[in-house]
């Protein structure tokens, strides 16, 4: 085979997406390095003294990164765990199969924001049908989004209904793609249900949990639209996402150079955690 | 021991079920009051608890000057911008997956796996550390505001996606196919063409529909690059989120935004069915 063929393959997408985004990372580099803010709106060069605030600093943008981690883990692990016994549910014939799996993917296909505005008003304190439902039964009024615990876990809720599907989705196609002799092996050694779960099935499925989770702890690490809308950080800063500070910091102070520091050290901080997370969970999960 | 199973599992599929349906149900529900209805005290059942009204439905297609809310123009905005950033995207992202899962590629230090990585890992990259580059470089050539620097960033979003998804499954395609198909006498590119990319419409498909719906969703980008002159769906409906909380309107909108990309659902179980996206998904 001709290998100049190779490249005209390749190049097309490898340069369009370097392209793009070759310009705005060596910006944000350079952007880090400046004090570019609503006052004096220019590249100016002030070396690290960026850096030097956000290390030193600015506990707000740590205690935002580590209430992200604190979500995004969560509300993965509980996808995780809710995905997996969702597939597994209808893997196998059931009764109106294809219906379920059907409504087990409905959230995913929806926009995150519209459906928080929806679910807005459905966490409304008292216009809102849950705490009236929950009133009925004699429970009182939840600040769902007012208070700053709880919100945390309205987030959570919202996040674990929008994108439990995709864990499904995932593990689902995964199950069934698992070769059938391991099963009937076990069904011929007598195995109970139990131990068939945790000797074959769980096991097979090891490696695509480890990309099912991986992936969407990677899209969980960009919690933002759900903040946005739902309690917009609030109360107080009780639900802000680094990503929701760095917003603010950019595009409502205008503290441009700041924020592009924080973009950059964020974006560094979120490759190396997740590339650590991807060989840790490896190594749990597959034991060889 | 098993009854107890059925027990809990039939027990959970409902519970579950009712959980995704109950924002549906309620957005229903809510898209049919007035300010009455919404403002007194909680209401549910149309005709038993309130009394139905359309002006919620109505108002989605007036303009703006008529109090309405005109969701008839960002609609189509986002059709287009969706559809284009996913059609530039599949193109490129395939002919890319393929070259990967075909041919070796070696630059110093970087192998094939390398290449995929860098495709792939721009899923990493949080949408506002591009979004302040983005925002100024767009002012700077004049494209902000515009459907054109949308569909920019939209390929950075989804063509990862179509790369991740297509060298899955080209690596799946038997090489054989496109080797017999070079000795028969065509050309690498009408090999692909005329051979490998026919076998590998199941992939295809669920690549264009991910970069459908990952396109559909997005909010943020939209949000921070684009105010007046294009809106696109999500952010109009959220504008609507902002004022005083016109709710009957505010379900309806959200209802046939999410709409469309339900039918997605439906195909996407078909194929799970049928075991073409078991290979194509893992």
């Amino acid at each position: 085979m001709n290998f100049k063929h190779k490249f005209v393959f390749l190049f097309p997408g490898l340069f369009v997406l370097i392209g793009i985004l070759i310009f705005p990372i060596i910006f944000t580099i350079r952007l880090s390095l400046s004090g570019w803010n609503s006052y004096t709106p220019e590249m100016n060069f002030i070396g690290i003294t960026n850096y030097i605030r956000l290390f030193t600093d600015d506990p707000r943008f740590w205690e935002s990164f580590f209430r992200l981690s604190f979500l995004s883990v969560t509300t993965v692990i509980l996808q995780y765990i809710i995905g997996f016994a969702l597939a597994m549910m209808v893997w196998r014939e059931i009764k109106f199969k294809r219906f379920f799996r059907v409504i087990f993917l409905v959230p995913m296909m929806t926009t995150p924001v519209i459906m928080t505005v929806i679910w807005r008003t459905f966490f409304h304190e008292s216009l809102g049908p849950v705490n009236d439902l929950l009133g009925g039964l004699g429970v009182k009024p939840i600040l769902w989004l007012s208070d700053p615990v709880i919100a945390k876990f309205t987030v959570i809720i919202v996040e674990v209904w929008q994108w439990t599907p995709f864990m499904f989705l995932l593990l689902l196609a995964g199950l069934l793609s698992l070769p059938k002799e391991p099963f009937l092996a076990a069904a011929i050694d007598g195995a109970s249900p139990f131990r068939k779960f945790v000797y074959v099935t769980f096991p097979l499925m090891a490696p695509i949990s480890i990309g099912a989770i991986i992936i969407r702890l990677i899209e969980a690490s960009k919690i933002m639209d759900t903040v946005f809308v739902l309690t917009s950080g609030g109360p107080g800063t009780a639900t802000e996402t680094s990503s929701f500070y760095i917003y603010i910091k950019g595009l409502r102070e205008f503290q441009m150079g700041y924020a592009a520091t924080l973009s950059f050290t964020y974006l560094v901080i979120m490759i190396i955690s997740l590339t650590i997370i991807a060989k840790v969970l490896t190594k749990l999960m597959i034991k060889e | 021991m098993s009854k107890l199973y059925t027990f809990l599992k039939y027990f959970f599929i409902t519970f579950w079920t009712v959980f995704v349906v109950a924002p549906f149900l309620w957005a229903v529900s809510t898209s049919f009051k007035d300010f009455q209805s919404v403002n007194s005290k909680v209401t549910y059942i149309p005709w038993l608890d309130f009394e139905p009204t359309l002006e919620g439905w109505r108002v989605l297609v007036k303009s703006p000057a008529k109090g309405g809310v005109d969701i008839v123009e960002p609609y189509f905005n986002s059709i287009f911008v969706t559809c284009t950033a996913s059609l530039i995207s599949i193109v490129l992202g395939t002919l890319a997956a393929y070259a990967l899962s075909r041919f070796t590629f070696k630059a110093g230090f970087v192998r094939n796996n390398d290449i995929t990585f860098f495709f792939i890992s721009q899923r990493i990259m949080p949408p506002i550390v591009l979004s302040i580059p983005f925002f100024i470089f767009l002012s700077t050539i004049g494209l902000l505001d515009s459907l054109l620097g949308l569909v920019v960033v939209y390929i950075v979003l989804l063509m990862p996606i179509a790369v991740w998804i297509m060298v899955d499954f080209f690596n799946r395609v038997p090489k054989e196919l496109d080797e017999t198909a070079l000795i028969d006498g065509c050309n690498p590119y009408q090999a692909f063409y005329k051979v490998v990319l026919p076998n590998s419409i199941p992939g295809l498909i669920v690549a264009g529909m991910f970069c459908i719906i990952f396109g559909w969703i997005d909010f943020f980008f939209a949000f921070i690059l684009t105010f007046t002159e294009v809106q696109l769906l999500p952010v109009k409906v959220v504008a609507l989120n902002s004022s005083i909380t016109p709710w009957w309107s505010l379900s309806a909108s959200a209802l046939v935004s999410v709409a469309p990309l339900i039918i997605v659902a439906f195909i996407v179980e078909r194929y799970l069915s049928k075991g073409n996206l078991s290979g194509a998904l893992k």
